[in-house]
């Protein structure tokens, strides 16, 4: 198939014409259904703030699993396809593998996408994103995703086929950069997990139309969270491979390391899918030894790789920073970052919110007998929204800023609004995440539809500090849906409306990445070498927050009734 | 050169870590270590640990020993829906259905004494969320859940369903009193 090969004038980088296609269109779906997510996280927000109370329990239901699935299922894999491309063909300058089966892998997403939203829409399937059995939903909900995930298992094969194909053109020499080894670990990870999905949802589905008689509901659990936690760590692949992608682009930062970052990637691969159980912890169906050998051994181990990458971000921003020589003090890097460019602040804040809020909190919660005291209630929400929301969607508006430019070939509109959004969206999301676990540590109840329990044989008053944190969480909720909507106006207007830009020269040849010479890996090694002091301050401040945050829970753990 | 191109050094697994590299990934293991272990330790020492014992059941099966129990152990009912108050034998077992959409019978526990409490549900998933405490424990059917527990203090608690299980799951409300 003849393809063509386009030179961005601005950023140097190459698209092949193919691959530059599907990109586009995969990021536009993606925006859709954060567009479908947001409106629906609105309605959700404006239900379960207490003094508003907006929607009928059905309803409400029914809106909080459209949420949930458009969200954390097609707006982010949309997304990441695109990354995965952009990641193989654009980053190794090579044509796409098979385009047509790439087209047919969208498309088969696309149908799923809308089979599944049509099912919820109908009423029949408000099952939650969990669709836990036997709670059942309607034949085409199960269906739905399963040909979603079965297009994204083939963008994932079309991923491994393109870097076979650049290996073999000799697009490259050496090893792939370390952005395309976290996009490679990311589809490694979805491998594996829509393999469990489809484990768990096929069966599901033979018994949705009535060929299987019975699931097991905990057997359900468990195997469902080897897609449902697992698909989480393709987020984070993907958002921390585009925070080094960030600072490469806005720093021309290197990492400190290529050694401790890709063998950072590597224990994702290892240890990563398999702290599903975690979510298994206040079940019946499984040992104590089993808990805490799952959440033990294999998470740590990922919860290091956490860390690690943590401290190789900052850290080669700050090394950049202080070769350009910003070296005042400790932090004079970090002054004089581009603190007005939305791709670094955008960036930069996802990164510590990720850490600080996310990575700290979903340790605590992945703690087995801590997790009794936050199991299902709203604390769960609030740590998510700290990691897949102001981690990984925050990244992925950041990264947008500087994929319109070079993908769409369009200006930004209205810069100023760009500078802010990532504020806005950031801020209020992590204070949002921040106030959902603090309702959560009174005991609030995720997916619940009412704090007064109306209709109930019995009256229960949360403590009056839970309805100032829902009502928090309201605030920060819209503020946050603002935030969300800002970017998609922006970038769809963007889209249509912003001043068009050059494409750059256009060749039907790509050309190679120029190998190193001798001269350049001599400048690279060793004598280069820069001190990362701020990051260092950084880094045991998170740690400090960490250890006294975990010892905090087990003294309100110490304190609830026996339990043995 | 940049985490964007191939690594500038091509034998860059030779290349040596810094010092301060090496701490850090140190901190993250040790640290991993310690949480490890703080968990056994709370398995030997601590006095919150989620009981492992649990038995597969139906809901048939579960229903009838429930009941005996509430027949057996009944002291009064209350609300116009006629809810038995079953008192739990001190030490002895008591149970409690989840089902759509209410927790069944109410209990009564006296504080300082230790009781089985048995945990199952007839139809879907639900969560067990006692309030104020929050203790929170999922309930699934088909698997009966044994659990030891020993109020501290004496009062009238909540348990809220915090599984999602259909459109009266707000209203799913149960109590336990502890005199």
């Amino acid at each position: 198939m003849a393809t063509t090969y386009r030179t961005c004038p601005v950023s140097g980088l190459q698209f092949e014409d193919q691959a530059e296609k599907l990109m586009r269109w995969n990021a536009v779906a993606g925006v859709l259904a954060l567009l479908a997510g947001g409106i629906t996280a609105l309605l959700v927000i404006l239900t379960r703030w207490p003094a508003i109370k907006l929607l009928p329990a059905d309803q409400f239901y029914l809106i909080l699993t459209a949420h949930g699935i458009d969200m954390l299922i097609l707006w982010i894999i949309f997304f990441e396809m695109a990354v995965l491309y952009f990641a193989s063909s654009t980053l190794l300058r090579c044509r796409l593998a098979a385009p047509k089966v790439a087209w047919a892998a969208f498309w088969l997403m696309v149908v799923g996408s809308i089979m599944t939203n049509v099912a919820i829409f109908q009423g029949e399937s408000s099952v939650m994103f969990t669709s836990y059995v036997p709670m059942q939903a309607a034949p085409h909900f199960y269906l739905g995703i399963i040909l979603f995930a079965v297009g994204a298992l083939i963008g994932c094969g079309i991923f491994f086929a393109t870097l076979v194909i650049a290996k073999r053109e000799k697009t490259y020499s050496g090893s792939i950069p370390l952005v395309t080894f976290g996009a490679l670990t990311a589809a490694i990870i979805a491998t594996f997990t829509i393999l469990a999905g489809a484990g768990i949802l096929l069966p599901t589905f033979l018994w949705s139309v009535g060929l299987i008689k019975e699931i097991d509901a905990q057997l359900y659990r468990m195997v469902w969270w080897g897609l449902g936690h697992s698909s989480q760590q393709i987020n984070v692949s993907a958002h921390v491979a585009i925070w080094y992608l960030i600072a490469a682009v806005v720093f021309g930062a290197k990492p400190l390391s290529e050694k401790v970052s890709r063998f950072a990637f590597l224990l994702y691969i290892l240890f990563l899918q398999l702290a599903s159980a975690h979510h298994l912890l206040s079940d019946p169906g499984m040992s104590a030894e089993w808990k805490v050998l799952n959440t033990s051994y294999f998470m740590y181990f990922a919860v290091m790789a956490s860390m690690i990458h943590g401290f190789t971000v900052p850290g080669a921003i700050e090394a950049a920073q202080r070769r350009k020589g910003y070296t005042n003090g400790l932090f004079e890097w970090l002054r004089k970052a581009p603190w007005g460019n939305p791709v670094f602040s955008g960036m930069f804040i996802s990164l510590v919110s990720f850490g600080f809020l996310g990575g700290i909190s979903g340790v605590v919660l992945g703690t087995e007998q801590i997790n009794m005291l936050m199991h299902n209630t709203f604390y769960v929400p609030g740590h998510f929204h700290t990691t897949v929301v102001t981690g990984t969607t925050l990244a992925f508006m950041a990264v947008t800023y500087l994929l319109v430019p070079v993908l769409f070939k369009r200006e930004m509109i209205l810069p100023k609004l760009c500078q802010i959004q990532p504020y806005l969206f950031g801020i209020s999301m992590s204070v949002l995440g921040l106030v959902m676990m603090g309702a959560g540590t009174l005991g609030v109840s995720r997916r619940h539809w009412d704090m007064a329990f109306s209709g109930a044989p019995f009256q229960y008053e949360w403590p009056g500090a839970a309805y100032l944190m829902m009502g928090l969480t309201g605030i920060f909720g819209v503020l946050a849906v603002l935030g969300g909507g800002l970017w998609i106006l922006l970038v769809v207007g963007s889209l249509l409306f912003g001043k068009k830009l050059d494409g750059g020269k256009v060749s039907s040849q790509p050309t190679p990445i120029p190998a190193n010479t001798q001269a350049s890996s001599a400048v690279a090694h060793g004598s280069d070498h820069v001190a990362v002091p701020g990051t260092v301050v950084l880094a045991l401040l998170l740690f400090v927050a960490f250890v006294l945050y975990y010892f905090v829970n087990w003294k309100y753990l110490s304190e609830v009734w026996l339990l043995s | 050169m940049s985490a964007i191109l191939p690594p500038s050094e091509r034998l860059w697994w030779k290349q040596p870590i810094d010092k301060v590299e090496w701490a850090w990934i140190a901190i993250a293991f040790i640290w991993g270590m310690v949480m490890f272990v703080m968990m056994i330790y709370w398995h030997v020492y601590g006095k919150q640990n989620l009981s492992n014992e649990t038995y597969k059941t139906t809901p048939e099966m579960f229903a009838a020993k429930a009941e005996k129990f509430i027949a057996e152990n009944t002291v009064r009912t209350e609300t116009d829906q006629q809810i038995p108050v079953v008192k739990v034998p001190a030490g002895g077992d008591g149970y409690l259905i989840a089902r759509l959409w209410a927790w069944y019978p109410i209990l009564e526990l006296e504080h300082g004494q230790t009781y089985k409490i048995h945990l199952s549900s007839m139809d879907y998933l639900h969560g067990f969320s006692l309030q104020p405490v929050n203790i929170n424990i999922e309930v699934i059917p088909g698997y009966e859940h044994v659990v030891k527990m020993t109020p501290t203090k004496a009062g009238t608690y909540a348990i809220v369903c915090n599984e999602y299980c259909g459109i009266g799951h707000a209203s799913m409300l149960g109590r336990i009193y502890v005199k």
